[in-house]
């Protein structure tokens, strides 16, 4: 590095033989001579400066009772603690400044555990920077090399192992060892592998709408399916639904519905369903809407959208009324209602896929047909 | 004089010096700052329709237009003030009694001040004027927002599935989009969060009485005031955001720790000469 610096055009250095030495840093400013020396010399260590406790013994008998001091900070610390744990009620609260009215038992218990701990790390650190020898010394590694008869004795050792038990004379031996040794590790490898669970088949595919439990299996015979609230399960009937409104929604089936104790509801697997059945319903001016097909979709403005981001399945949940922007809260993608829920900002690739409903003989808002495509984030199988 | 003299040089002096300075400076500015016109809170006697209307005129009609019906401001469709026809007293009391109403300037979103402008008596008149153009929404009645009737677990599990997407689930709010954000709830009085449900203040959707019914309007006041008094178990709640707010904390003070700790120790000794030789610069060779 050095040499091709001293040969860099434009800079006329002298020979390198004719150097002086390097100017340190802390020399201040000095017309150097030009060129740089033949090899830097190893400065050392830097001198060993004494500190106040290594020549006065007044002042190591003051760092001794600062350390002093700082343990006997932490026993008491410690002390407090124990004394704390039983006094202190659980439930008891205080007001702290700056904090608000917080736990008792919590404060007084981290407060005191805190000293103590600190107590004994900073007298540590303290005994160590003002009494301990500060003197920096340098060891040298030794080699790592055996020395030549040992290593020949090794290999001789090796070798005759091997002559004794046959294995190069025995080559079945050998190789029947080898092949029971390396099969061996496909029951560990099989174990993690199996263990990943059966494969999804449809069930990514299909949702509660699809007329029931959606697991994996033969595909249920599709049922409409009344639109019921999120968590309270009672039905919702159109005109209840005024624009600017939003209803959160779980298929009928789903939720037990307090006012008929009698229906069916599911019991095994609900937070599975829950997850991939979610749906937000919003009224919007029919004006308004610009797809035909959302509006064939919906009822009368009325339309509903899963509600699990085409991203990675964040719940989107956020509707702003007055834009009808639908916003999901993990990576902010934004969803335009008013476009048949396309994507005008974010991470997410797909529109949120609408549920087609209409309105059952008793004026309840009812499914139509299950979602037209899987809903929720991309995955391998869905093309 | 002269013991002050001496503490002139004295380590703490500068910081005496700035604080005196500073108390000083305030005072005199307290003194003498001009005090806002107290013209307004005449209180009106009864809340009559006229009443409130004259107010109206008076206070609202620049971008709501003189009869309620909503104004455009000619750039676009942009809309100054929307029509007013069945918004009811209830969007009154909630836009006008939080302080967004009157708005100090047209921007993404009315903030909600804290500063009241106008009297009880002269909200509820204008209140009274604007139910008079159509029926809308109406304030509560003291029953309907008692949280003490209103049962927390359910109102929790309620705010959980149609409040805490924007509000956050402790209730300190989030953003929304372009600058639009869920305001916090906290100090927020039970009335305002009713009336924010019935009426749909700005961009938030209605919660009419048939998705959310009264009693778990209830429910939900009655939760929010429960998460609003619970003491912090575990000390600062750190604006109570989630992960985003702990996850600074925890980086900065965390790794503030790891870095201050080892910078504060260094042995502190006269400047010594590096340890490893220093390579001249190449403009130091040059002869000039």
């Amino acid at each position: 590095m050095n040499e091709q610096e001293t040969h860099h055009p434009g800079a006329e250095v002298e020979p390198a033989s004719t150097s002086s030495t390097a100017v340190r840093l802390d020399e201040g400013h000095i017309i150097g001579t030009g060129g740089v020396p033949e090899r830097f010399t190893n400065p050392g260590l830097p001198a060993h400066v004494a500190r106040a406790a290594d020549l006065d013994e007044a002042a190591a008998r003051r760092a001794e009772k600062q350390v002093a001091t700082l343990f006997g900070l932490s026993i008491l610390g410690t002390l407090a603690f124990i004394v704390l744990y039983f006094a202190v009620d659980l439930d008891q609260t205080v007001f702290v400044p700056g904090i608000g009215v917080t736990n008792a038992s919590n404060l007084a218990l981290g407060t005191t555990m805190a000293l103590g701990m600190l107590g004994i790390g900073f007298g540590a650190v303290h005994w160590a920077k003002t009494l301990m020898p500060d003197e920096e010394v340098v060891e040298e590694r030794h080699p790592m090399r055996a020395s030549d008869e040992s290593r020949e004795r090794v290999v001789k050792v090796l070798a005759e192992g091997g002559e004794q038990s046959q294995i190069t004379r025995r080559p079945l031996i050998k190789y029947t060892m080898g092949g029971a040794l390396g099969l061996f590790a496909v029951p560990l490898v099989l174990q993690v592998a199996g263990s990943l669970g059966p494969m999804p088949q449809k069930s990514l595919s299909r949702t509660f709408w699809n007329g029931g439990p959606s697991g994996p299996g033969e595909d249920p015979e599709f049922r409409p399916l009344r639109l019921m609230r999120d968590p309270e399960g009672t039905p919702v009937k159109a005109e209840d639904v005024t624009i600017g409104s939003v209803f959160h929604i779980m298929p009928e089936g789903l939720l037990p519905n307090p006012d008929d104790p009698e229906a069916e509801y599911l019991e095994k697997h609900i937070l599975e369903e829950k997850a991939k059945a979610a749906v937000i319903l919003i009224r919007l001016d029919e004006d308004l809407i610009e797809s035909q097909k959302q509006r064939d979709w919906g009822h009368q403005g009325i339309v509903a959208y899963s509600k699990i981001c085409t991203h990675v399945g964040c719940p989107v949940g956020l509707y702003e009324q007055q834009t009808h922007h639908l916003l999901c809260p993990c990576h902010q993608s934004t969803f335009d209602v008013t476009q048949d829920c396309k994507v005008i900002f974010g991470p997410a690739k797909r529109p949120l896929p609408q549920l087609k409903i209409t309105v059952d003989d008793e004026g309840y808002l009812v499914s139509a047909a299950p979602f037209a495509e899987a809903v929720g984030p991309s995955f391998w199988e869905r093309g | 004089m002269n013991s002050l003299a001496a503490r002139r040089r004295h380590p703490a002096a500068i910081a005496v010096l700035i604080i005196l300075g500073l108390f000083l400076t305030g005072a005199v500015y307290a003194a003498f700052a001009p005090k806002p016109a107290d013209a307004t809170t005449k209180a009106l006697p009864a809340q009559t329709v006229e009443e409130g209307k004259a107010l109206f005129r008076a206070n609202c009609a620049s971008c709501h237009g003189l009869n309620a019906e909503g104004r455009a401001t000619g750039n676009g469709d942009k809309v100054a003030g929307p029509a007013l026809a069945g918004v009811g007293a209830g969007a009154v009391e909630f836009q006008m009694g939080t302080g967004r109403m009157p708005l100090a300037g047209p921007k993404v979103q009315a903030p909600a001040r804290g500063e009241v402008k106008f009297s009880q008596d002269q909200i509820d008149a204008i209140g009274a004027y604007i139910a008079s153009l159509s029926p809308g929404p109406e304030r509560p009645s003291a029953e309907a927002i008692d949280p003490t009737k209103g049962d927390p677990a359910k109102g929790g599990e309620l705010f959980r599935v149609n409040c805490a997407m924007c509000h956050n689930f402790a209730g300190a709010g989030g953003a929304l989009t372009r600058g639009k954000y869920a305001p916090a709830l906290t100090g927020t009085s039970d009335e305002h969060i009713y009336l924010a449900m019935t009426t749909g203040p700005q961009s938030m959707p209605v919660f009419n009485d048939s998705n959310l019914s009264p009693e778990a309007k209830r429910d939900i006041i009655a939760f929010l005031n429960t998460i609003e008094e619970q003491p912090k178990q575990g000390g600062l709640s750190l604006g109570s955001m989630g992960p985003v707010s702990e996850g600074l904390f925890a980086w900065v003070f965390g790794l503030g720790i790891f870095v201050a700790v080892p910078c504060g120790s260094a042995p502190n000794r006269p400047s010594t000469p590096s340890r490893f030789p220093t390579r001249p610069s190449n403009r130091r060779s040059v002869p000039r």
